[in-house]
């Protein structure tokens, strides 16, 4: 699949006097020992896709846990539409659609039940619920499969699910923390599609993260590559590779960046928190 | 909340989400959405309701039975099976709503419970709407117990508005007894120690109770247990309602209110850990 030349804007370039719509200055966060996130700095303006990339356990997660206000900054600060996460996270909140890495359908209910969960949770009014939440599926492609427990379904459209779970909101900031991890190729395919599809239709601004090379260069208008907590390098993917020379891939660019020691990631929580609940459906 | 500086909110016009001014004053709509997705997964599968059934009916015919011919227990002039009746009811809600922090544990290990304290909802209010969840499974058990009462012959008092009052009574029953669980579940983290805890202190809850037989009987240093122990106010506000006993009410349900609202003081300030 190649990168659809479709949305006619300068990608990455700031919006003279705009507010950006994620801002993270000196960005950190240790677990005990662990320095999860480390000074990370780094802006997305409005109607860009931007990617985290790197390796499990290089930080993605936690730096979304933090804009998602799951998580207080420890040191720095991090802002959502000029709005400090600190400060007044349910604002943040209201602003966010949020697809967390690992499984967050409730099994037990219809597709269309675990939208309308999130669509009273996000305060929708009654009048206007059902239609949202019929839009949401719908934008999805899940409408004909609403019905059904979600239980029955395959991971493509859990994965499908759980983004119409955050779209019902009509975000300006969708969250998608690995959103592909654990898809067969084709579903993959299919979210690529979905994703780009909303930022087209719906000038929505989207964070991401991922560990596929692959995917950062198709999606993103510009990445972060993330290792160890620190962000080592960022720019369009067009940008760092042409850096590094004709011909380098992302791949190369990250390894130039991070040095020899990208395999050693990888403890065993690590690999326990990325496959957790992928297993469970389908 | 706090109101926002528009300034600094007005980045982009977009057409933004239509949401209230505050999170605060949809409290009670947010929390009565976790009882209607409570009452959705109870449509769909229904087996639980049927094995739930089935502890119960053993008391009262076992154990009930049984006792009912010893007559060592002094009911007031009851015979013990109604006696028992309101206790097992109680029980039964109890043994629901101890473990359902499993529930928030198993969201916890999946990703439900991060997205779900994404949105913009206090987790008091998540809470509590978790709290009267456990509440909606444990009123099965006040049907499933007046069904079997029918059938043994037990004689409870079916006035409509005693019936709506046993309700509260195990709402707010379950109401403690599961953030009591939700607030472990936040300081243990695992299902495994959670369930070891559940199953370390449901049965002391239960004996050290009137649920069996009055706290009277007990030593008095257990009888000190019992009067602390809201299942007992849980037990006496049933009896006073299903079998028309002359016991304390407003007593009962005061200690059951500041029971639950404590629950739910405590819970939602351990269940952010979950999060992390
Ligand atoms: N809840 C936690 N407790 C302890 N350590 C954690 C926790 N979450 C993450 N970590 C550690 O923080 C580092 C970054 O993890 P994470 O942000 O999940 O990385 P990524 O999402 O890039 O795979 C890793 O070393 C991980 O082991
Ligand atoms: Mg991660």
């Amino acid at each position: 699949m190649s990168r659809p030349q479709l949305r006619p804007r300068a990608a990455g370039s700031p919006v003279p006097g705009g507010v950006p719509a994620v801002a993270c200055e000196r960005l950190g966060f240790s677990f005990d020992s662990v320095r999860a996130v480390d000074r990370v700095c780094f802006e997305v303006q409005p109607g860009e896709v931007f990617g985290l990339l790197g390796p499990n356990g290089a930080g993605k997660t936690t730096t979304i846990r933090i804009l998602t206000t799951l998580l207080p900054p420890q040191e720095g600060s991090a802002h959502v539409f000029g709005i400090d996460v600190r400060k007044h996270p349910m604002a943040v909140r209201a602003a966010l659609g949020y697809v967390p890495q690992q499984l967050s359908v409730d099994a037990q209910l219809s597709g269309y039940e675990n939208v309308w969960l999130f669509a009273r949770l996000y305060g929708i009014p009654r009048r206007e619920r059902a239609a949202r939440i019929h839009d949401a599926l719908e934008t999805v492609g899940l409408a004909d499969a609403a019905r059904r427990l979600a239980s029955t379904y395959s991971g493509g459209m859990v994965r499908r699910l759980e983004l119409a779970q955050a779209l019902v909101n009509r975000p300006r900031l969708l969250v998608l923390d690995e959103p592909t991890i654990g898809l067969d190729p084709i579903a993959r395919g299919d979210v690529h599609e979905r994703i780009l599809q909303l930022v087209r239709e719906q000038t929505m601004t989207v964070l991401l993260t991922t560990h596929y090379m692959e995917e950062a260069d198709q999606l993103c208008d510009r990445v972060a590559l993330m290792h160890r907590g620190r962000i080592r390098a960022l720019g369009s993917p067009a940008e760092l590779k042409a850096a590094l020379g004709p011909g380098a891939s992302l791949e190369d660019v990250f390894r130039h960046h991070a040095g020899h020691d990208l395999e050693e990631g990888g403890t065993l929580r690590e690999v326990r928190t990325t496959r957790r609940g992928l297993g469970r459906f389908g | 909340m706090r109101s926002v500086p528009r300034a600094a909110v007005s980045g982009v016009s977009v057409e933004g989400p239509s949401s209230p001014p505050s999170p605060w004053l949809s409290f009670p709509e947010r929390a009565l959405t976790f009882c209607l997705a409570e009452l959705r997964r109870i449509r769909h599968d229904r087996t639980e309701l049927y094995t739930r059934a089935v502890q119960p009916a053993l008391w009262l015919l076992i154990f009930g039975k049984t006792f009912s011919h010893l007559r060592s227990i002094p009911t007031a002039g009851l015979p013990y099976l109604d006696y028992l009746a309101p206790g097992i009811m109680a029980q039964s809600a109890l043994f629901i709503a101890i473990f359902y922090g499993i529930t928030i544990i198993w969201e916890r290990d999946f990703g439900m419970l991060t997205k779900l304290l994404a949105t913009p909802t206090p987790r008091s209010a998540l809470v509590t709407g978790k709290a009267f969840a456990a509440g909606v499974r444990g009123i099965s058990q006040v049907v499933i117990v007046i069904l079997l009462s029918a059938i043994l012959g037990v004689t409870l008092d079916y006035n409509l508005l005693h019936l709506l009052g046993a309700v509260a009574v195990i709402l707010l029953g379950s109401a403690f007894f599961s953030t009591l669980s939700m607030a472990i579940a936040g300081i243990v983290l695992t299902r495994e120690r959670l369930m070891g805890i559940g199953q370390a202190i449901t049965m002391p809850l239960f004996f050290a109770s009137n649920a069996l037989y009055p706290v009277s009987l007990m030593p008095r240093w257990l009888q000190a247990i019992g009067f602390a122990n809201p299942l007992s106010y849980e037990v006496d506000a049933l009896r006073g309602l299903l079998l028309g006993l002359p016991t304390s009410l407003g007593t009962d349900f005061v200690a059951l209110v500041v029971a639950a609202f404590a629950g739910v003081t405590t819970a939602s300030l351990l269940v952010g850990r979950l999060a992390r």
